[in-house]
C-alpha cells in the first residue's frame, strides 16, 4: 500500500538550502508539497496559511489523490466559505515528516537513493513551522494575513506565533494545546508500538519490500480514532448494536458495529498514510511544549507576539485537547497583552468537531479572519 | 443600532486611543461603539453564544467569568475596565471592583439602583421582592444576587478608599440629579479610580 501511496505526484518545490532541525541535525535540502487556492493580491497581504493535523494533508479543499474524497476542510475553505478563497490566497503545505510529497521518512537518501526510513531525523512542530517559513520565503510572502489550524495544525499555528510573530497578523487555533499531555503521549505510544510490533515494519525499511506494516498502522489508527470521538458520540452512533447479525457469535469477529467501524477506519487509513510518517509526526507532537524553553512559563513563548490577534476555540466534548489547555494558552496571551479571543463551543463530535458541521465554528473563523483590529 | 443608555454614556466618556476591557460585554455592542471611536476595546463574557457573536463581528472577546477570570489579566493591562449591569450578579462585588481597579486605573461600573422609588414602593406596599423594568426576574430565578443601591455603592467606595471621578444617574433614559439619585435613579453609572 505504501508503495502505491508514494507513486502519487504532488505539486511541490524543492528548496536547496539546509533546514536546521531542533535535534541539532539538518536536512541538506527540503521538498515541500503544497496546494494553493485563490489569488495572491498585488501587495501580497492576503495569504492565509492553513496547517493540517496529524493525518491531514495539503488537499484542504480539493479531492484527495489517493482516496478521491473531498478535501478535509472543504466545508471551511473555498469561495464564499469562512476561509474565503475569493478574498484570501490560501496555502496548505504537507508537513515535514509526512507522506504526501514533503520530505519525510520515505524520501530517498541523497547518496544511495534508497528511502531514508528511520535514518530520517526526528523532527518537531517547530521544524515543521520552519519548513513552512522556507516555503513562504520561496513564494515571496513576507507576512501572512492569518495562520489557522486545528489539533496539530493549531500547534503549528501557535508555533508560528512563537517563532515568527512579525510574520502573521492573526492566529486561529482550534481544538489544540500548547503542549502534549501525558495522556496524549500515552495514546501515541500505543500507536507507535502497534506499528513497530508489526513484523512487516522491518525496522522501518519496508519501502522496497512487498510487505508494509498495514496491520500495525491500522491498529494505531483504531486506537487514535477512539480519542477523536466523544463517548456520547460513539454511544449514539453505535450503542451496543450488532454488525449484520442477529446474535453474538461467541467468537472474535466484529460482532459489534463499533468494532466493524473501527476496523474499517483502520484499514482505510493505510491506503492514504505511511506508517513511518505516523511514527515521526506523533513523535513531533509528543515533543511539543511551547513553554519548555521558558522554564514552563508559557507566556515566554508569546513575549514578542503581543501584536498578533489570537482566536482560540475548544469543544466541550473534546477530551483529547480539553478546554483547560486552550484556557492555559489564553491566560498566557493575556499576560503579555495580546488580543485574544476564546470560546468553548458545544458540539457532540469530540475532538473531531473541528472538522465537522459546527455552524458556530464557521462564524467564528470568518470573524477571526476579518480585519477587526 | 441604538446603544443602551448607560452604554451610550460610557461610550461617550471613554477617550479615544485608550485600551479598554468590557467585562460582561454581551455580544459586543459597546465594544463596537468604542472601536468606532478608535478605542482598543476587548471583552470578557460568560455566555458562549454571546462570545461567538462578538468574535464573529471581528472582536476580541474571551469566554470567562467576572468572578474568577479577571485574575488572568496583568496589572494595568488596560486604561479602563467596564462593568455594566453586572456588579449585582457577582459573587463578591467588592472583590470584583478591586480586580477592575487592579487591571485598570479607572473603571466604569453601572448597576440598577435597588432604592429607586418604584422598588421601595413595591416592597413597602406589597411586601414582595420587586420585579421592575431593570430587575425583570422573580427572586427565585434572578441572576441579581447582590442588590445594591446608589447609597450602598457610595458607601462601599468611601470605605475602600476608591475615588469617584464622575457619576451619571438615569431615570428611564433621562438623567437625574446626584442629590435625588437615591430615590429617583433607576440606574447609576460611576467612573471610579484608584486614589
Amino acid at each position: 500500500m505504501a508503495s502505491l501511496l508514494h507513486q502519487i505526484r504532488h505539486q511541490s518545490v524543492t528548496i536547496d538550502r539546509p533546514l536546521p532541525l531542533d535535534s541539532g541535525q539538518a536536512l541538506p535540502s527540503v521538498t515541500i508539497a503544497y496546494q494553493s487556492y485563490g489569488t495572491l493580491n498585488a501587495d501580497r497581504s492576503n495569504a492565509v496559511l492553513v496547517c493540517h493535523a496529524l493525518t491531514g494533508d495539503q488537499y484542504v479543499a480539493s479531492d484527495h489523490p489517493a482516496t478521491g474524497k473531498p478535501g478535509w476542510w472543504a466545508r471551511m475553505v473555498g469561495p464564499g466559505k469562512p476561509v474565503d478563497t475569493d478574498r484570501y490566497f490560501v496555502l496548505c503545505a504537507n508537513v515535514l515528516g509526512s507522506c504526501m510529497g514533503t520530505s519525510g521518512p520515505a524520501t530517498p537518501d541523497a547518496a544511495t537513493g534508497a528511502p531514508l526510513g528511520m535514518a530520517f531525523p526526528v523532527i518537531t512542530i517547530a521544524d515543521m513551522v520552519r519548513a513552512q517559513a522556507m516555503l513562504l520565503d520561496h513564494l515571496g510572502i513576507a507576512r501572512l494575513h492569518a495562520v489557522i489550524g486545528g489539533s496539530m495544525g493549531g500547534m503549528q499555528t501557535l508555533g508560528w506565533a512563537a517563532a515568527y510573530p512579525e510574520r502573521l497578523a492573526s492566529a486561529v487555533v482550534i481544538a489544540s494545546a500548547a503542549r502534549h499531555s501525558a495522556q496524549n503521549i500515552a495514546f501515541h505510544e500505543v500507536g507507535r508500538q502497534a506499528i513497530m510490533a508489526d513484523p512487516d515494519w522491518q525496522d522501518g525499511q519496508y519501502y522496497g519490500s512487498d510487505r508494509a506494516p498495514t496491520k500495525g498502522l491500522s491498529v494505531a489508527r483504531m486506537a487514535a480514532h477512539i480519542t477523536y470521538l466523544s463517548e456520547a458520540g460513539l454511544t449514539e452512533k453505535f450503542g451496543r448494536r450488532l454488525q449484520a447479525r442477529d446474535a453474538k457469535s461467541f467468537g472474535f469477529d466484529a460482532d459489534f458495529q463499533v468494532e466493524s467501524y473501527l476496523r474499517h477506519q483502520g484499514l482505510a487509513f493505510t491506503d492514504r498514510f505511511d506508517a513511518n510518517a505516523y511514527l515521526y509526526i506523533t513523535r513531533a507532537m509528543d515533543y511539543f511544549d511551547l513553554a519548555e524553553p521558558y522554564d514552563g512559563r508559557l507566556a515566554g513563548a508569546f513575549a514578542k507576539a503581543s501584536d498578533v490577534r489570537f482566536t482560540l476555540v475548544s469543544f466541550d466534548t473534546d477530551w483529547l485537547y480539553p478546554t483547560s489547555e486552550s484556557r492555559r494558552v489564553v491566560q498566557a496571551l493575556q499576560s503579555v497583552g495580546a488580543a485574544a479571543s476564546f470560546v468553548e463551543l458545544s458540539a457532540p463530535f469530540g475532538h473531531d468537531s473541528f472538522l465537522l458541521d459546527v455552524p458556530a465554528l464557521d462564524r467564528l473563523v470568518a470573524g477571526a479572519l476579518r480585519n477587526g483590529g | 443600532m441604538a446603544l443602551r443608555p448607560d452604554l451610550a454614556i460610557i461610550a461617550g466618556a471613554v477617550p479615544a486611543a485608550t485600551r479598554v476591557l468590557d467585562v460582561g460585554c454581551g455580544d459586543g455592542d459597546l465594544i463596537a461603539a468604542l472601536r468606532d471611536k478608535g478605542v482598543d476595546a476587548r471583552g470578557l463574557e460568560i455566555d458562549a453564544a454571546n462570545v461567538t457573536a462578538a468574535i464573529a463581528r471581528g472582536q476580541s472577546v474571551v469566554q470567562g467569568d467576572a468572578n474568577h477570570d479577571l485574575a488572568d489579566y496583568p496589572d494595568d493591562a488596560f486604561d479602563y475596565a467596564i462593568l455594566s449591569q453586572t456588579l449585582q450578579t457577582t459573587e463578591r462585588p467588592d472583590r470584583v471592583i478591586a480586580e477592575l481597579l487592579r487591571i485598570a486605573p479607572r473603571a466604569f461600573v453601572s448597576f440598577p439602583n435597588f432604592a429607586h422609588w418604584r422598588v421601595r414602593l413595591a416592597l413597602l406596599w406589597n411586601g414582595r421582592m420587586p420585579v421592575t423594568r431593570l430587575l425583570p426576574v422573580a427572586w427565585y430565578e434572578t441572576p441579581n444576587i447582590h442588590h445594591v443601591t446608589v447609597a450602598d455603592f457610595r458607601e462601599l467606595v468611601r470605605a475602600r478608599g476608591i475615588g469617584v471621578e464622575a457619576a451619571w444617574y438615569l431615570s428611564g433614559d433621562k438623567p437625574t440629579s446626584a442629590a435625588a439619585a437615591t430615590w429617583r435613579a433607576e440606574h447609576a453609572i460611576f467612573l471610579i479610580s484608584r486614589v
